[in-house]
């Protein structure tokens, strides 16, 4: 993209890259162990491809993570190996013990399943490489908290975000001084929508996970939503039997958790054409945020990426 | 709500069909889109977020289940009775949405065939300079709204005066709630020629005014039929067409700032960073500064391959003809117009902290890609942002606004703010609680900087302690009024003489009736007092002298800045440790007794902080160990680890 470079004004998306790099090697240069989240999703695909694009000719200087649940798409773990791979980059896989130990599921455990195996996860993985920075791959589109989230966010030493108490953020000046235990979160993507996204992909030919394509899925309808019985471990309720249907995945996570929507788009222009088109935001498709009003606000205090 | 109906509206928003009609042609057209960051600031019922709400909602990007929770809140909590209250959709952390006020910057994105907008929504709220001074620092453009039936306010002038302040070229003036005085000429006119002489006033060259309806969507995404009076354009057309900062920027002299230094083998050495200004191409000549040091570029490195030309904006790597010295913070600047170097300047200093600035202390300076330490003078003046008055200033406290002198620890690249935000614009951060205290704009060095050369004396600090046999050391007693300082430290020195070590001891007996003679007792005083001793005590020790000091010294800060002006090892900390209760037992000067009756204000302990040392070198427990067995130990530590090299 950079190649078109002329004295003309930069496009949206040149200056969004711009921005996403010029803040990675920030990080880079300013903390002292710092990891890339990666949870596999187009949003990670585009951070990852922004990192080795913000150090070439040298690999993104740090590793990346993956909060792993044991319950993603069987897809998204082919594609986390390759990326690492491609990216020349040490690849660190967290599942919580703990979590493992007591069986937590999706099926039967509801909440307790993201809490236990993600947030929970999440801060062990931290506590236990010492990271102080982490890349996270969230927008402030996604949800109305996440519009006032800076893009540098302070966690204490408990991985408590305080809403109340953020740092000024001002011209592309970020503050990196933390104390001992202190750690940062940041959101390079912070100024991207979903369609941008969707546009730098295009644009870019970047490796994304299958699943966003149509294609024929073995499915159950259940509750209004759509869940692709992904693994031998999907729990069938009474009368349910798996249905062909061509579906495609808006957003990835957990497979039971994640709702899939009924469309023909096999490419990314008619992936796009069908966002643009659709009435349904995003995060629609994810089970837990409509656990109860401001519930992202509550899990990003507690920890949530 | 009322839609007005707008002809023009398909041609700023594609509509579904033509999305559905021909995807790539869209795609196409979306991927050469501009973008445009910009603010809006009004007071709390000038309908800010509704008109946020609004642009979002005529451009699609809300959807179908926002909508639906939107229609449900607004029938909860809305404040428009049965209609949609676009503010709730724009209103972020539950703990506001309570209270119906925005209380921090939020960002929203929207979008139309032209450009990406960023919008930086900050609240009016009375006590929130800080948020709009964040919003605005990142924008292109400011909307300043106001209620027609309103007018002018203080509001108003504060949000123009900020706008104005953090170098916001593009002013537009949206009267809004024009439905409500009957779309009247009459009434737009008057607020219109009253802002004009308001704007003129504290230098405001140029705004654009519009009559709008947030709510009815007059004048927003085309031309409302209601103000066949009005001839510009509507708010929309005219975002799409205003310069963006970092287009203009491409026509001024290159300036890098440094990020990283890109080493992937021996063989390449790149230099990272994002132009702040200029354009560069290889083969163009460039000074690295500080050194001033000038080479050739030779790549302009991308994963993409390498380019023929970078501008203004992008985030590159660049490789140099000749090996030259160059790491993080340095600039690569056009050799022909390199920035300047100074480290002292006037700045503009917008106050964001609970903790007040205190003069005298030092902070860390974050600008561009440059870590100093940074200490500030009293301001020479505060603003009042309601009529933008100068006052008479000691200090700044949250949301304050000041000029005032600041010197670097070590010469910095610079240019004023006002010609280039990456080299002129800084952030202040606390040394101790690492929060970001204050923004500030550099205007201008002060010339005696570049005459301040330092003496290259052959007599030097290593000869004075030479002559004296002995290592200098500051040993710096500290704790509450009435701990012991003072008696354990006058102990100390007679050891000390004892033994033929040059020593000298500062206390308040010598320095508070001379040196400090002008200073009281406030934060701002103590923290000038504990800098001028800490200074002296230097001189003292870089003359080879033991130097004995015994103050309350309550503040961590102050004390580590004269621990950071000394060579390891001669800074000796001795926290002499007695518990608030025993100190005001003894009360030997009886002070204590005048503090609990109020006669004594800002008194350490009572109604002033002591910061308990963290990692002092001694500390002496005093309700263990007699002055005498103190004095013996401290002593120990002074002489016993002599390791002067000769």
């Amino acid at each position: 993209m950079q190649n078109s470079a002329t004295a003309t004004p930069l496009t949206h998306l040149q200056r969004l890259e711009s921005e996403a790099i010029h803040i990675m090697r920030e990080v880079a240069a300013e903390a002292e162990n710092p990891v890339m989240l990666y949870s596999v999703g187009k949003d990670s695909a585009v951070m990852l491809h922004l990192a080795k694009k913000a150090f070439f000719p040298s690999p993104p200087p740090f590793p990346l993570l993956h909060v792993d649940t044991t319950w993603k798409f069987q897809e998204m773990y082919k594609m986390r190996e390759k990326a690492a791979k491609d990216a020349g980059m040490e690849l660190l896989i967290h599942q919580n013990p703990e979590a493992r130990e007591r069986g937590i599921n999706p099926f039967d455990h509801g909440a307790v399943h993201t809490d236990m195996w993600k947030t929970q996860g999440l801060k062990q993985a931290l506590d236990h490489y010492g990271f102080d920075a982490a890349f996270g791959g969230a927008r402030r589109d996604e949800e109305k908290s996440r519009a006032k989230e800076r893009i540098f966010s302070f966690r204490s030493a408990n991985h408590r975000w305080d809403p109340k108490n953020q740092r000024p953020e001002l011209w592309k000046l970020y503050n990196t001084q933390k104390a001992k235990g202190e750690s940062i979160r940041v959101f390079p993507l912070s100024n991207w929508t979903e369609l941008d996204i969707w546009q730098y992909i295009h644009l870019e030919n970047i490796d994304i996970v299958p699943l966003y394509f149509s294609a024929s899925r073995p499915t159950v309808k259940r509750d209004g939503m759509l869940l692709m019985v992904d693994d031998e471990r999907f729990r069938f309720e009474e009368g349910e039997e798996p249905v062909e249907r061509s579906i495609r995945f808006r957003t990835l996570g957990c497979y039971p958790l994640t709702g899939a929507v009924e469309s023909e788009a096999t490419t990314l222009p008619q992936i796009i054409q069908e966002m643009l088109l659709t009435t349904t935001s995003e995060r629609q498709g994810r089970a837990i945020d409509h656990d109860q009003a401001a519930s992202m606000e509550k899990k990003k205090q507690e920890g949530y990426f | 709500m009322t839609h007005s109906e707008n002809i023009d509206s398909e041609t700023i928003y594609k509509t579904d069909a033509l999305i559905a009609e021909d995807i790539d042609a869209y795609l196409e057209a979306h991927q050469h889109k501009t973008m445009l960051r910009f603010i809006t600031c009004g007071s709390v019922d000038d309908g800010k977020s509704t008109l946020i709400g609004r642009l979002l909602y005529d451009s699609k990007m809300i959807f179908e289940d926002q909508l639906a929770t939107l229609e449900a809140d607004s029938k909860k909590v809305g404040t428009q009775g049965q209609e949609i209250d676009f503010a709730l959709l724009v209103d972020g952390l539950a703990a506001e949405r309570e209270q119906g006020i925005t209380i921090d910057v939020a960002y929203r994105f929207f979008a139309t065939e032209k450009r990406k907008f960023i919008v930086a929504d900050t609240p009016g709220h009375e006590q929130y300079t800080r948020n709009m001074v964040t919003g605005a620092s990142t924008a292109d453009l400011a909307i300043i709204l106001i209620d027609a039936r309103q007018g002018i306010l203080t509001q108003t002038r504060r949000h123009s005066y900020l706008a104005h302040l953090i170098g916001i070229k593009h002013l537009v003036v949206a009267v809004n709630k024009m439905d409500l005085v009957d779309y009247d000429q009459a009434v737009y006119d008057e607020i219109i020629a009253d802002y004009t002489a308001f704007a003129r006033e504290i230098g405001i060259e140029a705004f654009t005014p519009i009559p709008i309806s947030g709510l009815a969507g007059d004048n927003i995404t085309s031309k409302s039929t209601h103000t066949p009076w009005y001839d510009g354009p509507a708010l929309v057309e005219h975002l799409e067409n205003v310069e963006v900062m970092a287009t203009a920027n491409q026509a001024k002299p290159l300036r890098m700032t440094v990020q990283w230094v890109n080493r992937p083998n021996l063989d390449f050495r790149g230099f990272s960073g994002q132009i702040a200004s200029g354009t560069v191409r290889p083969g163009d000549e460039v000074r690295v500064l500080p050194s001033g040091k000038t080479s050739t570029v030779k790549r302009i490195v991308t994963m993409d391959g390498d380019l023929d030309e970078a501008v203004a904006g992008q985030s590159v790597t660049l490789t140099l003809a000749e090996e030259i010295d160059c790491s993080r913070g340095d600039v690569i600047a056009a050799a022909d117009a390199p920035p300047q170097v100074a480290d002292q300047f006037e700045s503009t200093i917008v106050w964001m902290d609970e903790a007040e600035l205190l003069p005298g202390r030092s902070y860390w300076m974050k600008i561009g890609t440059q870590f100093v330490s940074v200490t500030i003078q009293s301001p020479k003046y505060q603003v009042n942002v309601n009529n933008m008055e100068q006052l008479a200033a000691k200090t700044l406290d949250l949301n304050g606004i000041g000029v005032a002198e600041i010197a670097t620890d070590r010469p910095i690249i610079f240019e004023p703010y006002e010609d280039n935000r990456d080299l002129g614009g800084f952030i202040l951060i606390d040394k101790i609680s690492n929060a970001t205290v204050a923004a500030g704009m550099l205007h201008f060095c002060l010339r005696r900087s570049q005459n301040v050369h330092w003496q290259d004396v052959d007599i030097d600090r290593a000869a004075h302690a030479l002559q004296k046999r002995q290592q200098p050391r500051v040993v710096w007693f500290t704790g509450l009024s009435g701990s012991g300082k003072s008696t354990i430290a006058n102990m100390v020195e007679k050891r000390l003489h004892a033994l033929g070590k040059h020593s000298f001891l500062l206390d308040g007996d010598n320095v508070r009736h001379g040196l400090n003679k002008d200073l009281g007792f406030t934060d701002a005083d103590r923290v000038e007092n504990i800098r001028r001793i800490g200074e002296v005590a230097k001189l003292m020790a870089d003359a080879g002298l033991i130097v004995l000091t015994a103050f309350i010294s309550p503040f961590r800060a102050e004390r580590q800045l004269v621990r950071s002006m000394l060579p390891e090892d001669e800074f000796i900390e001795v926290f002499v440790d007695t518990p608030l209760a025993v100190a005001e037992e003894r009360d030997v000067k009886g002070l204590y007794k005048k503090a609990r009756a109020g006669e004594l204000k800002n008194f350490t302990g009572i109604d002033s902080d002591y910061e308990i040392p963290e990692n002092a070198e001694m500390r002496i427990d005093t309700t263990k160990m007699s002055p005498e067995e103190a004095a013996e130990i401290i002593v120990d530590k002074i002489v016993g680890s002599w390791s002067y090299t000769i």
